[in-house]
C-alpha cells in the first residue's frame, strides 16, 4: 500500500466517513481516491477544490493565514477539507452521523504529511 | 400576503425539499397567522423529523396557540435531538416558571446560559426568576403550587424571547444589533458580494469587510451544488479553522451571508451559536428595512 492509498484508508475507517480523496486545489483534479459507491470523486475535488481556492482568498481578506480545516455542513452529511502542502487538499465526504472531532484531527494530522 | 411570505411560499413549492419551511413558518408566526404557521412546520418536520430548529419553532408556534403542553412536547423533542439548544431550554424554563417550578425554571436557565454564554438575555433571565421567587417567598406563596409570576405581566405573545430578551433595543442601523460585540466581526453581505451591515475587523484593526464581502460573491451558490452533487441536501454553514481566527458562514436568508470571525481560541461550535444568533437578529433587521 502507498502512503497516499495508507492515508485515505485512516481516513476512511473512521465511522461515518463515506470516502476520501486527495485533490489538487489548482485545477482541481483527483490525485488519489477511495469513495463509496454513488460518490463523484471528479466533482468532490472540483467542488472542494474550488470551494477551498475560495475560502482561502476570503481568509486573507480577512487578515488571516490560510485554513487549516474547513467543515461544510449540509443536511445530510458534511463535506471536510484539509489543505495540504504544494496546493494539495485531503477531502473526506462524511455522514450526518460521522465521528466529527476524531475526523478533523485524522485529517489535520494527515494533512500535514501531504505532498 | 406580503411579498416575503409570498416569496417563501413560491420557494417552497419550487423547493418542497427545502428548508424554506423554517422562514416560512417564522414569518406567518410573526404575522400572527398561526394556524397556516403550524400547517407549513408540520409537513416540514414530516420532511425532517431530526431538524431541532423544526421542533424549536413548533414550540413557540404552539406556545403562542396557548398549547402549552404541546409546545412543552416540541421543545423537548427539539432538546433530544440538540441538548444545547438555547431556544428550546428557554421555551422550557419559560413553561415551568409558569407553572410555579423555579428550580426546574431555573435548571433549565443555567444550561442555556452554559450553552450560549454570550446571550445577555439569559443572566437577565435567571435574575427575573429569581427576584421573582424571593418576592413569592416573602409574600408566603409556595412556589410549587402556584405561579410566582402575576398574571398581568406574563409576555405576549407567548414566546421564550420577549419574556426572557433584553429590553427591545432603539431602531438601529446595525442587522446584529443585541447580539453583543456585534462591533469585533460579524458581516452580512448580499448575493452579489455586497456588504449589508456589519463590520469585520482584521487583526490589525482595519475594517475588511468589504473586501471580504467580494470574495463571498456567489459563494452561496457553489456550497450548494457541492452539496447537492455529493448528496448532503442543502448546505447549512461553513466552518474555517486559520491559524489566526475562527471563521464560520452561514446563510441567514436565501439571498444573505453572514460571516463571523473570532480569535482562535473560542471553541469553532460556539462561534457557530454565536452565528445562529446573529442569523436570526439579520433575519428580523432584513424584513424591517424591507
Amino acid at each position: 500500500m502507498t502512503p497516499v492509498q495508507a492515508t485515505l484508508d485512516r481516513i476512511t475507517r473512521i465511522p461515518g466517513v463515506r470516502g476520501a480523496l486527495i485533490a489538487s486545489t489548482s485545477d482541481g483534479l483527483v490525485v488519489a481516491e477511495q469513495l463509496m459507491d454513488g460518490i463523484d470523486g471528479r466533482a468532490a475535488a472540483a467542488l472542494t477544490g474550488s470551494l477551498v481556492s475560495r475560502l482561502a482568498r476570503t481568509a486573507e481578506g480577512a487578515g488571516v493565514r490560510p485554513p487549516v480545516f474547513l467543515h461544510l455542513r449540509g443536511e445530510d452529511g458534511s463535506i471536510l477539507a484539509a489543505p495540504g502542502i504544494q496546493e494539495l487538499v485531503l477531502v473526506a465526504v462524511v455522514g450526518p452521523d460521522a465521528n466529527l472531532g476524531l475526523a478533523r484531527l485524522e485529517m489535520l494530522d494527515a494533512a500535514g504529511q501531504l505532498g | 400576503m406580503s411579498d416575503d411570505i409570498r416569496g417563501l411560499t413560491q420557494r417552497l413549492a419550487e423547493e418542497p425539499s427545502s428548508l424554506a419551511f423554517l422562514e416560512l413558518g417564522e414569518a406567518l408566526r410573526r404575522r400572527g397567522q398561526l394556524e397556516a404557521a403550524g400547517k407549513v412546520v408540520r409537513g416540514g418536520l414530516n420532511r425532517y423529523p431530526g431538524l431541532a430548529d423544526a421542533h424549536d419553532l413548533m414550540g413557540r408556534i404552539l406556545g403562542d396557540q396557548g398549547d402549552l403542553a404541546g409546545a412543552f412536547d416540541a421543545w423537548a423533542d427539539a432538546l433530544r435531538l440538540d441538548p444545547m439548544r438555547t431556544g428550546a431550554l428557554k421555551g422550557i424554563a419559560f413553561l415551568y416558571f409558569r407553572a410555579g417550578d423555579v428550580e426546574a425554571a431555573l435548571e433549565h436557565l443555567q444550561r442555556a446560559a452554559e450553552a450560549d454564554p454570550d446571550d445577555p438575555s439569559i443572566p437577565l433571565a435567571i435574575e427575573r426568576v429569581r427576584r421573582d421567587a424571593r418576592h413569592a417567598g416573602r409574600d408566603g406563596l409556595a412556589t410549587a403550587a402556584e405561579p410566582s409570576m402575576p398574571e398581568p405581566s406574563m409576555p405576549e405573545p407567548l414566546v421564550p424571547e420577549p419574556l426572557l430578551a433584553a429590553p427591545e433595543p432603539a431602531p438601529t442601523d446595525s442587522p446584529f444589533a443585541g447580539v453583543g460585540d456585534e462591533e469585533r466581526g460579524l458581516l452580512l453581505v448580499d448575493a452579489n458580494g455586497q456588504r449589508l451591515g456589519g463590520r469585520l475587523n482584521a487583526p490589525d484593526g482595519h475594517d475588511a469587510g468589504d473586501r471580504v464581502a467580494a470574495h463571498l460573491a456567489g459563494l452561496t451558490r457553489e456550497a450548494a451544488r457541492a452539496t447537492r452533487l455529493l448528496g448532503l441536501g442543502s448546505w447549512h454553514s461553513i466552518a474555517i479553522e486559520s491559524p489566526d481566527g475562527h471563521l464560520f458562514l452561514s446563510a441567514p436568508t436565501a439571498e444573505t451571508l453572514l460571516l463571523a470571525l473570532r480569535e482562535p481560541t473560542l471553541p469553532m461550535a460556539r462561534l457557530g451559536l454565536l452565528a445562529e444568533r446573529a442569523g436570526r437578529a439579520a433575519r428580523g433587521w432584513l424584513e424591517r428595512v424591507r
